[in-house]
């Protein structure tokens, strides 16, 4: 993975003591809260429901052990003993001390991790694929590109005040692990006619308010270029963006105003223009990005076969392990979804555990999934046994990856300052509720994600089955959905009618169910199954 | 009964205005009537608060309730960390904020 150099170092080390600064001349009342709001959050704190929350990046989810036992450290030592995994493959501390910011910033920064970017009209974390480098299906790890877009665009002076908060995905497969195309910019890496990699490009989709697919603009655009059509995509933004108006100054309201094919033009035109001015990085740069992720020294000789006496074991082996390149490895998913627990939550002690077997059996690396779960991306198959016995002890083992126990759930109403309604308990009653009758099993592949307001941080739209919370008079209130996709085959969920209480949304879920394990046909999934029968049975059943 | 809220500047923390000081025990807070706005004002240029505003609330047996419940919690502390809250003891004190 990519490891500092002096000059990424001396940036975050400058940041820190400058961040430092700052604290100390909003304590000391030479800044007001209107002063010093916009430059705590180019640090990732914010002022949360109960506390300062810091949000630190983690640049395409990918970690290393000290990196994560360092996050470990951190919830112990400033915040109270864990933290929360989200959507954007980042963490969060909930209950952070100003005067102890700076303190954590300098923690972070002697593990080569910051907060930087993680807020404000800025571009954010890059995410992308969680298996990247270890999937069988991808044509070349995206995350070289994505490493060279952080570095692009970190402090970028053009695009540190664009009209709204701006996200990157990058994928490499044609299987969409990363909701890529509900991003600002989604970019799949892939081939041309004549073998040569590119990158596809995806601009202006987005989930919140306003939800929308981004449409392809470019099918392939030549990888010495990567950097500059991507200023082409924001400078056309940057200049015509709604800075007059939050709630349509998202680039997908841009290329939904002018329609993608004229946002495309201006596109091309400032292309055109920039390829004059020679800003692409030099092709050095890239291949030194790109030698920091070679692949680790797989053991060609270790058995290729696991061994399933244990029924337990052989679920958790057919739920939560991915196929990898290697005939004789396997990625392996860590479910922070435990029955009853709060999705994406991790304890301190976890967090340390999660290092050491990353260290020890994924040749010291983790990723972080935007399910708000963690991977160990390269295990050998001959280590899955003892490693799964090593989760289920520190209560890391459950085996519902893709199924309705693996909710993902934005911090809600119990955390968030902008929240309607609270995400967790209803996260907590459908895990307990399908646990406890068994069907999540018969259910198979369903991804159930809830949001508890319309910014839509845990993806509601892009479910099998979202959940929305809203506010109703002062009270809290679910709408339900259906049908929706962040997989390849991306589409947006419709509401099924009238909202649903607290207890009545969990009822909803399970008469949906019922209403898929009574209507599917051959292997279909619950997506499948909606999109044949449509949304009629199902508001029949709910409404009656 | 209006009641003023804030946070603590350093720590972060929810505090409740009591008349006289910054409390985090709701419970402790008094009815600004119409001078939310210029306590608030005094008060954050003094540093003893952090972004304080004004709430709707009411009295009763148990005490002073605001009447939203995003403030409740506030007042207590997440719903689904009992542990966490300002009142890990009591089992009850959960139904308070529903």
């Amino acid at each position: 993975m990519y490891l500092y150099d002096q000059y990424d170092q001396a940036m975050v080390d400058a940041r820190v003591a400058e961040f430092r600064d700052q604290c100390q001349r909003r304590i000391d009342g030479k800044l007001s809260e209107d002063q010093f709001k916009p430059l705590r959050l180019m640090n990732g704190l914010y002022l949360q429901l109960h506390a300062y929350m810091l949000r630190v990046a983690i640049p395409y989810g990918t970690l290393n052990g000290r990196q994560m036992r360092a996050l470990g450290d951190i919830a112990d030592t400033f915040d109270r003993k864990y933290g929360h995994f989200t959507t954007r493959q980042n963490i969060q501390y909930n209950w952070i001390k100003l005067e102890e910011a700076p303190d954590i910033l300098e923690a972070l920064a002697k593990v080569e991790m910051h907060a930087i970017q993680t807020s404000g009209n800025c571009i954010r974390n890059i995410s992308s694929d969680h298996f990247a480098g270890a999937a069988a299906d991808e044509v070349a790890d995206p995350r070289p590109y994505a490493e060279l877009l952080r570095q692009w665009s970190s402090f970028h002076p053009e695009f540190s005040y664009l009209p709204r908060k701006f996200k990157f995905a990058v994928i490499a497969s044609e299987t969409d692990r990363a909701a890529m195309r509900l991003h600002d910019i989604g970019i799949n890496i892939v081939r041309g006619d004549a073998g040569e990699l590119g990158a596809a490009f995806y601009v202006g989709g987005g989930m919140g308010r306003t939800p929308m697919i981004a449409p392809l603009i470019r099918d392939f655009v030549p990888l010495d270029q990567l950097i500059t059509y991507t200023e082409a995509c924001l400078r056309v933004y940057n200049r015509y963006g709604r800075r007059d108006n939050k709630y349509k100054a998202r680039i997908k309201i841009l290329v939904h105003e002018l329609g993608a094919q004229e946002y495309t033009r201006q596109v091309e035109e400032e292309f055109a223009h920039l390829l004059t001015q020679g800003i692409e990085p030099p092709r050095a740069e890239l291949e030194r990005i790109k030698s920091y992720f070679v692949d680790p020294a797989f053991d060609a000789n270790a058995p290729d076969v696991i061994d399933r006496t244990d029924p337990d074991f052989a679920v958790w082996v057919d739920r939560n392990t991915h196929p990898h390149k290697q005939h004789n490895y396997v990625s392996a998913v860590i479910s922070l979804k435990p029955v009853g627990g709060i999705p994406g939550d991790a304890t301190a002690d976890q967090m340390r555990l999660m290092a050491e077997l990353g260290e020890a059996y994924s040749f010291d690396e983790l990723r972080v999934i935007h399910t708000q779960n963690i991977v160990l991306p390269h295990v050998r198959k001959a280590d899955l046994f003892t490693l799964w016995q090593k989760l289920v002890e520190a209560g890391l083992g459950t085996p519902n990856l893709d199924q309705i126990g693996d909710i993902i759930a934005c911090p809600g109403l119990d955390y968030c300052s902008l929240a309607n309604a609270r995400s967790i308990p209803v996260a907590q009653k459908i895990s307990e509720r399908f646990a406890a009758s068994g069907k999540g099993e018969a259910l198979g592949e369903l991804k159930l994600k809830i949001s508890g307001c319309i910014n839509a941080c845990g993806h509601h739209h892009a479910g099998h089955i979202g959940i929305l919370g809203v506010d109703k008079k002062g009270v809290e209130n679910y709408q339900l959905l259906l049908g929706g996709s962040e997989a390849e085959d991306t589409s947006l969920g419709k509401i099924t009618g009238p909202g649903f209480s607290e207890d009545g949304i969990v009822d909803a879920v399970e008469t949906a169910a019922d209403v898929y394990l009574r209507e599917r046909q051959n292997g279909e999934r619950f997506l499948d199954t909606y999109r044949r029968i449509g949304m009629e049975p199902f508001k029949e059943a709910l409404y009656g | 009964m209006k009641i003023l809220t804030g946070n603590d500047l350093k720590s972060g923390a929810v505090t409740w205005w009591t008349g006289v000081d910054w409390s985090l025990h709701v419970e402790e807070a008094v009815d600004v009537g119409d001078q939310a706005g210029s306590i608030a004002a005094r008060e954050e240029s003094a540093r003893r608060v952090n972004a304080p505003y004004a709430i709707d609330a009411e009295r009763d047996e148990r005490g002073v309730r605001p009447a939203h419940i995003k403030d409740r919690i506030r007042a207590l502390g997440p719903t689904v960390r009992p542990d966490l809250t300002l009142k890990p003891a009591d089992p009850k004190a959960g139904s308070w904020v529903i």
